[in-house]
């Protein structure tokens, strides 16, 4: 009779660890060289950034480079993503300053899409922005941007002024206020906007690798009566992580797109 | 001093799991007054969930300063 120990001592599974489960910890995040005698910096992200972005020349100039009035096939695709970032993400922050600034905002978002979308994608399965340089380039992108912006169309005094001394509070309320407003503008901001996406794609590949970890490993490692239960059960919600995760990696990509339309906002016409 | 209570291992992890609370409770009421207010008021659906999104973003961040903030720390 072939019991399930038996068959799998068959299979090229490796022995199970001494001292039980290891849970995955941040070093899964540190991968070498794609190959021995590379250079250094070419590794599994580096690779996907530039995969994505070839991927996203591609796609955009197949549905945009020769246009048709009546839009067809991938056309059609590229047009429902060119309106959905104009409607949702522009047009709220920017109004008529929009169609300057979509270019901008279309590769931003698609960008960021496609980045997350990496990590759930089969056998890709790496979020881009899962490695803090990704979103800190885009991010200071956009703050740099703004700040120039800002500065060239408020004037360089009426840009500080604006921003740290809104109209409309008495005027005691500006000793606590101005500093408030400077540091959550010019440092809060910036570094929450690029944390943002970081700390949701970092978070959220931890947690489908911890799952898949599990359903792995007591399933076909430690296959007990208490084994196999707990690995269906971190494969089921393996499965419905990863439904969760691409609803946050959309999530993230629309909400880094409506900051950065937001700060360019700011810059263009000071609250009031 | 004779030891009483000790608690060793990462610590990081529980004061993580404090700076959510926060948040938590920030993003259920954020949520959970915008569904309120588009079903009071279903026409203002985009006014509503855009302004739901701005302050889900700065409650989110203080969670997120709050993940970071055990790898700031660290190296003081």
């Amino acid at each position: 009779m072939i019991t399930p120990t038996l068959l799998l001592a068959t299979l090229p599974f490796k022995a199970p660890e001494p001292g039980g489960f290891h849970a995955p910890g941040p070093d899964i995040f540190e991968l070498p060289p794609l190959w021995e005698g590379a250079p250094t910096w070419l590794t599994k992200p580096t690779l996907l950034a530039m995969f994505s972005a070839v991927l996203l020349v591609v796609l955009f100039w197949g549905a945009f480079g020769n246009p048709k009035i009546v839009p067809r096939g991938l056309q059609n695709i590229g047009e429902i993503g060119y309106m959905f970032v104009r409607e949702q993400v522009g047009r709220p922050f920017l109004g008529k300053d929009t169609d300057r600034f979509m270019p901008l905002l279309v590769s931003i978002f698609f960008m960021v899409l496609v980045w997350n979308l990496m990590g759930v994608i089969p056998f890709i399965q790496f979020p881009v922005a899962s490695h803090i340089a990704f979103p800190i380039v885009l991010a200071v992108s956009v703050y740099l941007l703004r700040i120039v912006l800002g500065m060239k169309i408020q004037g360089p005094i009426g840009f500080f002024k604006n921003m740290m001394f809104p109209p409309g509070v008495p005027k005691a309320v500006y000793i606590l206020l101005a500093p408030i407003e400077f540091l959550s503008n010019l440092i809060l901001a910036p570094a929450t906007h690029a944390l943002r996406l970081f700390a949701n794609m970092f978070a959220g590949h931890m947690i489908l690798a911890f799952f898949s970890a599990v359903g792995f490993y007591f399933i076909f490692e430690d296959f007990g009566l208490l084994g196999l239960p707990v690995g269906v059960l971190g494969t089921v919600m393996t499965i419905l992580m990863t439904a969760l995760e691409i609803f946050i990696q959309f999530l993230q990509a629309f909400l880094f797109a409506m900051l950065a339309a937001m700060y360019i906002g700011n810059a263009l016409h000071a609250e009031h | 001093m004779q030891v009483l209570a000790e608690v060793s291992g990462n610590i990081t992890a529980i004061a993580y799991g404090v700076a959510t609370l926060g948040p938590g409770i920030g993003v259920g009421m954020i949520f959970g007054q915008g569904v309120q207010a588009i079903a009071r008021q279903p026409e203002a659906y985009n006014l509503i969930r855009q302004n739901m999104l701005l302050g889900f973003v700065l409650v989110e961040a203080l969670a997120l300063i709050g993940l970071v903030a055990p790898f700031i720390f660290s190296a003081l």
